[in-house]
């Protein structure tokens, strides 16, 4: 049926010729979203206010440099582990420090006193990698994601090296509404500053229906209007859970944010971040 | 009439309570003092019986005396034990003083048992505890193919190109690429209007390619391949047709140290490239010559 109105459509069309109706635009899931009320708009002042005031604010003041905690949960196994050192390859000044047991309401002020600025704990279930909690230290919010489809690098398909100690650049996509600003503050608040352009990698943070995707590329300007990339270092995409506006503290923390399947999931066009 | 009991449920019949394995009955009921069917174990085979029990966390002694036979509301007597454990002790023995010393002393066992894995369980409460969700299997798959889904929409590729031009455009970069065909574009417009800001405006350029030749000679010391076609450059005459073709050559060495695929297109553009500079160049020797 549909396939019949397709072609009666097209033939109407080329029958017209020149005075065809122009192209219907296709209805996507983006084009239908629910206008979500919480959107940024560039210009606002009320946004603009908040993020000069808000825990990032020292970061982007470039008064303090990041410097980073990736831990585990506990036993962690060997995919875990290789993960968490790609990781600390992709992220310029960050450490790996294995979690004996210890726990992590205790190791937070031993993190502060030593000066980090963010710490993340990848959580494992059967063998892989399966959730992250990124936290931001002195007195941050605390974001908990579950990660999925984790590559490592020698799994994808690409025939680049290592990447290098430069500072890479950040790409953060698609952040729209008050949350999503805020999670890609986080995000961007992992990576220092100033990018080394020499060192040409590029981190991406891209937001797609609620996933983010995680990419690190290598680029290269062919010319004016065409670059190349490459994809070394691991992929895996995120889907927040819950924002805490304290660190972490599962029982009395304030939340900010969590994701309620019952209420939040009911429409397919409703997306938060 | 108890033995009779024994005899026909215990061991013959079918009791509810009872659990056979390969090597041993078990006794469920929860009375049951050992955790075995046996003759001296069943409570409803004996007369006169005796249980510890424990509820949220406090321990009490059950006992089943034959007089409260016909009552079986009232068959139960519970008595309270005192948290202190040597206290507790001394308690079950005086409450069933007189008792068969296989109760008694199966008692105490079983109150020993108790407390100590209350004990246990109090410390455990204190350290991290594993908190286990529950996957839900809907949920997950509807999840991972809206995640397929939003993989294919978001043409990632695609937007990251996308990114990185942009910014190119916006000047983000500063000097390191010089594809500057839009300042040339700029320059040949000026040139047909005023000759002078022209030459200006190229000398100019070429400080700035000065600078970015340097930055690629040393990025590219370590690169072998290309040195013939250095050197066949260098020998060429003129002087700023020679630097821009060593510009766009220290171009193209940047463009394969990145990706060796691109070595094609790379030496199919020069040629391009090149025609277009000398075109530019033509009018400059006039002027200077004039």
């Amino acid at each position: 049926e549909k396939l019949a109105a397709k072609k009666k459509r097209r033939k109407e069309r080329e029958a017209l010729g020149d005075k065809a109706p122009p192209k219907a635009i296709p209805k996507t899931i983006e084009n239908q979203r629910v206008y979500d009320e919480t959107t940024v708009d560039p210009n606002d002042e009320e946004v603009a206010f908040d993020e000069a005031t808000d825990e990032f604010a020292p970061y982007f003041n470039r008064q303090t440099v990041p410097k980073i905690l990736i831990t585990t949960s506990d036993r962690p196994r060997g995919r875990t582990v290789r993960f968490c050192e790609q990781l600390s390859t992709v992220i310029p000044n960050s450490h790996v420090y294995y979690r004996r047991g210890l726990a992590l309401k205790r190791i937070i002020p031993q993190c502060i006193a030593r000066d980090f600025t963010d710490l993340i704990v990848i959580n494992e279930d059967r063998k892989l990698p399966n959730g992250l909690v990124l936290s931001h230290l002195p007195d941050g919010p605390t974001a908990h994601f579950r990660m999925s489809s984790v590559r490592l690098r020698k799994e994808i398909k690409r025939k680049g090296k290592e990447p290098t100690e430069h500072v890479p650049e950040v790409i953060l996509n698609n952040f729209t509404t008050r949350l999503g600003h805020s999670v890609g503050r986080m995000f961007a608040s992992l990576f220092p500053h100033d990018p080394q352009f020499i060192g040409r990698q590029v981190a991406t943070f891209h937001n797609q229906r609620d996933y983010i995707f995680f990419r690190f590329h290598r680029y290269i300007f062919k010319s004016e209007k065409k670059v190349g990339i490459q994809e070394l270092g691991p992929r895996f995409t995120l889907k927040l859970r819950s924002l805490q506006k304290g660190t972490f503290d599962s029982k009395f923390g304030e939340y900010e944010w969590i994701h309620k399947r019952r209420e939040m999931d009911t429409s397919r066009r409703k997306f938060h971040l | 009439s108890w033995q009779v009991v024994w005899d026909t449920l215990g061991n013959r019949q079918f009791c509810s309570y009872k659990i056979t394995t390969k090597t041993q009955n078990f006794c469920r009921n929860e009375y049951n003092l050992t955790g075995l069917c046996n003759r001296s174990s069943c409570p409803l085979a004996n007369s006169q019986y005796a249980t510890i029990r424990e509820e949220k966390g406090r321990c009490y002694l059950y006992m089943k005396t034959i007089e409260r036979a016909a009552f079986p509301r009232r068959l139960w007597e519970r008595v309270l034990l005192s948290k202190n454990y040597e206290k507790a002790l001394e308690e079950i023995d005086e409450n069933l003083i007189y008792w068969p010393r296989f109760i008694r002393h199966k008692c105490k066992q079983r109150f020993t048992k108790i407390t100590q894995y209350l004990i246990r369980i109090r410390k455990l409460t204190l350290k991290r505890q594993r908190k286990l969700v529950p996957l839900r299997r809907k949920i997950e798959r509807r999840e991972k193919r809206r995640e397929e889904k939003a993989l294919i929409a978001a043409q990632l590729d695609n937007a990251i190109e996308k990114e990185l031009l942009e910014r190119l455009k916006q000047d983000t970069y500063g000097d390191i690429y010089n594809f500057p065909i839009h300042a040339f574009d700029k320059a040949l417009q000026q040139q047909d209007a005023e000759s002078e800001s022209e030459s200006d405006a190229e000398k100019e350029e070429d400080d700035d390619e000065d600078m970015d030749k340097r930055e690629f000679v040393e990025a590219d010391d370590s690169d072998l391949s290309d040195f013939e076609d250095m050197d066949k450059l260098e020998t060429s005459s003129e002087e700023e047709p020679e630097e821009e073709e060593e510009v766009e050559e220290k171009a193209s060495h940047s463009r394969s140290k990145g990706k060796t695929p691109l070595k094609g297109p790379a030496r199919r553009k020069r040629p391009y490239i090149e025609i277009e500079y000398e075109k530019e160049t033509e009018p400059t020797t006039k002027t200077k010559a004039a």
